[in-house]
């Protein structure tokens, strides 16, 4: 009889766990993002070309040096890499190195794109078929990578970098310098 | 002005709803609920006219149309835009919920005067809180001050006739099933499970079935030619949030029967009854809310969809909580043997009951992981496939005897005789596929049931004189006609699955490629120009082995808003389609074409409908005593 | 000069779909296609998308298996890069466990149902 009774309860406690799943994921940002496994890991091997003579291409023992860098994934048809592109020059002024990955993206439209909104990059890796991108882990534009002297990727900001998370990145920054 | 009355309507239904839910409570609610039931049919058309008549006229000071519609866009779609858009369709669900409470209240006669004031009060709730919806979250005719002089257009994927047909016949079958919903509300709080209620309800739970049934099909058939990919199915959760009412609905059908016929499995068939709607609303909820990503653009509003879920809350909470207080009184019914017609409709649902667990389970696994570890996965087509094949492959292979058994009790030896015919065609079937070189396993199995059941089907009509063929029940060519149309359905996805050749290759004009017996060679590739479109057209000349055509995929480029879309040319026949894509260019001149040949993939939609009509014209029997029930 | 407009837009968006393969190879690539999800799309295979990311996928799923590696060691690149998110087929580890015994488990529910509901009529 009790099982009878369970039965007779069970289709009410399930839809409640749906409803309870369901106001949690409302809550949620609505934009999935999609997590690099990459974190933690040492920067995958790539070579990429550089743009022009300003800026030589990138390879992942640059990324070894010593330094602490970030890794910013931009094209000049993403229009939110233009909205970031102020931070970025914030975070350069400020000397944090920064080199650029460009996606699917030709060096006249990138020279263009600089020109407007400012060139905080040391060197810029031309990724034609997005190869860079996938062997990050990345799943859109822009993405930041925070990696440290040993080349170990220590962070992804995906997404446009926002005016607030300026100071955190810094001190991400500083805190990848102390290992 | 015209907006306005729509708008008008809309609260004059509401507050009829809300009377005709206070019916209930009243011994001579009667007179109330019934006229208030009539007059929000007319009052929702009413409404929906007016939200046409705005969208026709092209009326771009009433929000909605001008952000949505267009003056360039092609008359059709100034009609079907009215629910291409969150609002509309909306406005479109309550109409069709008010229509069908209408139709309850002129039909549902049979179970005497109390038991249609306190379904119909049910369904007044019900329309109670779609209206709020609409007045309060979803105004369909809020203007826009200043009025823009032209709208911002309608996404070009849905400007194709499909839309005409698709979305109307799929809430018909949703909203169908609210009816069947009130009724088991009714049934739980009079207490009146019984088999004359079964009898009551199964008309209602048939027609939104074979809506529900030729919407899915027809929604297959749109993503398969629209979407360009070839595919027929996705497995997107827009698609599963259509196929779970449409499982429970089937299976409920079928319980139904047993409920009428023996007076057993009641406490299943009330679940059922109101599950089945409580998964059209699910379903809207999780396709309205973003809850869950979908290839199948849907407007998605997080705050709408806090409201939506309130109303899921109330309608199912209340339901379930309801049936789980009541249902425990109902009486069990009069017993049955295991192998006996109740036996094999059991079996189908125990089936169907998995099967909605795996779709519903697979659909929600990665809201339910991530919320309990924070992992990220996907669940998609390998999943479905693979888990759902040992539950299909048994239900396709025990629904050919379902039909065969008799009422009670029989021995195998008599179900063995029966299926003798089926089993010999099914056999003959493999040897057939083998002669024709198809060598997979899967495909071999899916011809050898698809044959066996088709076969069974036509054996449902053993033993009754041709001149009496005016005597056999509706019922009878209704369960015959669908059980074939799934064995149509088999055999279209088990030969285009195995057989499908697609090919891709980048072409320049002269260039050749292959697909199965066809060989296309690209004539031209020219611009081209539409209504609201500007197009890049491939002519491809086919040859095969049976004839010569033309087909001239295309790359669109809308205007307002500006959008691409792919339009692919299909060649399609029996034996199977020729589907060609035209893809980007590379830029040399040379362009993507794809060509796939996808053997018997016609058969798929053509069973789904087939299917659709056996449920229409089982409806039929309506109240007429069932012959066959011996 | 209104119609000649897509043209060159379409090839600015031209995507490279990676090295073509005899006919074995490209079956065995288009089968993992779609199983591959398209990130920047929703709930899509990259063999379902006009995403250029999806078509760079295709081509990095190309030119592995032109360089020898089978559908599995691609399949775990990808997913060393992106978690299962990446793949429509769940593994059949952990948790997944559950929702891959669902169909047997759901059935063997039903089953003791069906059990109990001629037990209790059987009499």
């Amino acid at each position: 009889m009790t099982v009878r009774r369970i039965a007779l309860v069970l289709p009410l406690l399930m839809f409640l766990g749906f409803v309870a799943l369901a106001v949690y994921r409302m809550g949620e940002p609505q934009q999935r993002v999609i997590a690099s496994k990459m974190v933690g890991k040492p920067v995958p091997a790539m070579d990429l070309v550089g743009m022009d003579e300003l800026h030589p291409g990138l390879n992942d023992g640059d990324l070894r040096q010593g330094t602490v860098t970030l890794v910013n994934l931009f094209a000049s048809w993403c229009a939110p890499c233009r909205v970031e592109a102020p931070q970025l020059k914030e975070l350069a002024d400020k000397g944090v190195v920064i080199h650029g990955i460009a996606v699917r993206d030709t060096p006249e439209n990138i020279t263009a794109f600089l020109k407007d909104h400012g060139d905080p990059f040391r060197r810029i890796g031309m990724d034609p078929n997005s190869k860079a991108v996938l062997n990050l882990g990345a799943s859109g534009l822009p993405e930041t990578f925070l990696i440290d002297g040993k080349g170990i990727i220590r962070k992804q900001y995906i997404g446009q970098i926002r005016p607030e998370q300026v100071a955190e990145i810094l001190k991400d920054i500083e805190e990848a310098k102390g290992s | 002005m015209i907006p306005e009355i729509g708008h008008a309507a809309l609260w004059l239904a509401a507050g009829l709803a809300l009377a005709q839910a206070l019916a209930g409570f009243r011994a001579d609610g009667g007179r109330i609920a019934v006229p208030a039931a009539l007059l929000q049919g007319v009052l929702c058309a009413v409404a929906f006219a007016a939200l046409t008549w705005a969208f026709v006229k092209s009326d771009f000071s009433v929000a909605l149309v001008a952000g949505n519609s267009h003056t360039a866009k092609p008359e059709l779609y100034k009609w079907t835009g009215v629910w291409a858009n969150h609002e509309g369709s909306m406005l479109l669900w309550a109409a069709v919920l008010a229509v069908f409470g209408a139709l309850a209240a002129i039909r549902a006669k049979g179970l005497g005067e109390r038991f249609r004031t306190v379904m119909l009060s049910a369904q007044g709730f019900i329309a109670l809180g779609f209206y709020a919806y609409l007045l309060i979250a979803s105004n369909p005719f809020a203007r826009i001050v200043p009025a823009p002089i032209e709208g911002s257009g309608m996404n070009p994927l849905l400007q194709d006739p499909g839309l005409a047909f698709h979305p109307p016949l799929l809430y018909i079958g949703y909203v169908g099933l609210s009816v069947t919903f009130s009724f088991a509300v009714a049934a739980l709080l009079l207490n009146r499970v019984t088999p004359e209620w079964a009898r009551a309800v199964k008309p209602w739970v048939l027609g939104a079935w074979s809506f529900l049934t030729a919407g899915i099909t027809l929604g297959s058939f749109w993503a398969y030619y629209e979407l360009g990919w070839g595919g027929w199915w996705f497995w997107d959760p827009v698609e599963n949030a259509s196929l779970m009412p449409w499982l429970a609905a089937t299976a409920l059908f079928h319980s139904v029967g047993v409920l009428a016929a023996r007076g057993a499995l009641k406490n299943w068939t009330l679940l059922l009854a109101v599950v089945a709607f409580s998964l059209s609303m699910v379903g809207t909820f999780i396709v309205r809310s973003g809850l869950l990503t979908s290839v199948h653009a849907f407007a998605v509003d997080p705050e709408r969809g806090i409201f939506l879920l309130v109303l899921l809350a109330i309608y199912v909470g209340g339901a379930l909580t309801l049936y789980a207080l009541r249902a425990g009184t109902v009486t069990a019914g009069t017993p049955f043997r295991p192998v006996s017609r109740e036996g094999g409709l059991v079996v189908n649902n125990l089936i169907l009951s998995a099967v909605l667990g795996v779709v519903f389970l697979g659909t929600l696994y990665p809201l339910f992981l991530e919320a309990a570890t924070g992992e990220q996965v996907s669940v998609g087509p390998p999943y479905f496939q693979t888990a759902l094949l040992p539950l299909l492959l048994p239900l396709v292979a025990v629904m050919a005897a379902g039909p065969l058994m008799r009422w009670r009790a029989m021995d195998w030896a008599g179900l063995g005789r029966r299926l003798v015919p089926a089993l010999v065609l099914g056999i003959a079937a493999i040897g057939i596929a083998l002669a024709l070189g198809m060598r997979s396993p899967l495909a071999l199995a899916g011809v050898a049931l698809s044959a066996w059941l088709a076969a069974a089907s036509v054996m449902i009509f053993r033993g009754r004189k041709l001149k009496r063929v005016r005597r056999i029940p509706a019922s009878v060519w209704g369960t015959a006609l669908a059980h074939l149309g799934i064995a149509v359905t088999t055999l279209g996805i088990a030969v285009s699955g195995a057989g499908t050749i697609e090919t891709l290759a980048n072409l320049a004009p002269g260039g050749r490629l292959s697909a199965g017996p066809y060989t296309a060679q690209v004539d031209d590739i020219m611009p081209a120009a539409g209504p609201n479109y500007t197009a890049i057209r491939a002519m491809l000349s086919v040859t095969g082995p049976d004839a010569t055509i033309v087909l001239a995929p295309e790359r669109r480029t809308f205007v307002n808003p500006g959008n691409e879309t792919t339009e692919t040319d299909i060649w399609p026949r029996l034996t199977g389609n020729l589907y060609a894509v035209l893809g980007p260019g590379d830029g040399s001149g040379r362009w993507q074409v794809r060509l796939v040949w996808q053997p018997m993939i016609a058969l798929i939609w053509i069973g789904g409908m087939m299917a659709a009509f056996g449920g229409l014209i089982s409806m039929m029997q309506g109240r007429r005593r069932r012959e066959d029930m011996e | 000069m209104r119609a000649l407009l897509p043209l060159a837009f379409l090839v600015l968006t031209a995507a490279a779909e990676g090295p073509a393969l005899p006919p074995a190879q490209e079956a065995a690539a288009r089968t993992l296609m779609h199983e591959l999800r398209c990130l920047v799309c929703q709930h899509q295979s990259i063999a379902d998308s006009d995403a250029d990311m999806a078509a760079d996928m295709r081509a990095v799923v190309r030119e592995r298996i032109a360089a020898g590696e089978n559908p599995e060691q691609v399949k775990s690149y990808l997913v060393s890069r992106y978690g299962d998110y990446v793949t429509f087929d769940p593994p059949k580890t952990g948790a997944n466990l559950v929702l891959w015994a669902a169909p047997l488990l759901f059935l063997a529910i039903g089953a003791v149902a069906v059990w109990r509901l001629y037990r209790r009529k059987g009499a």
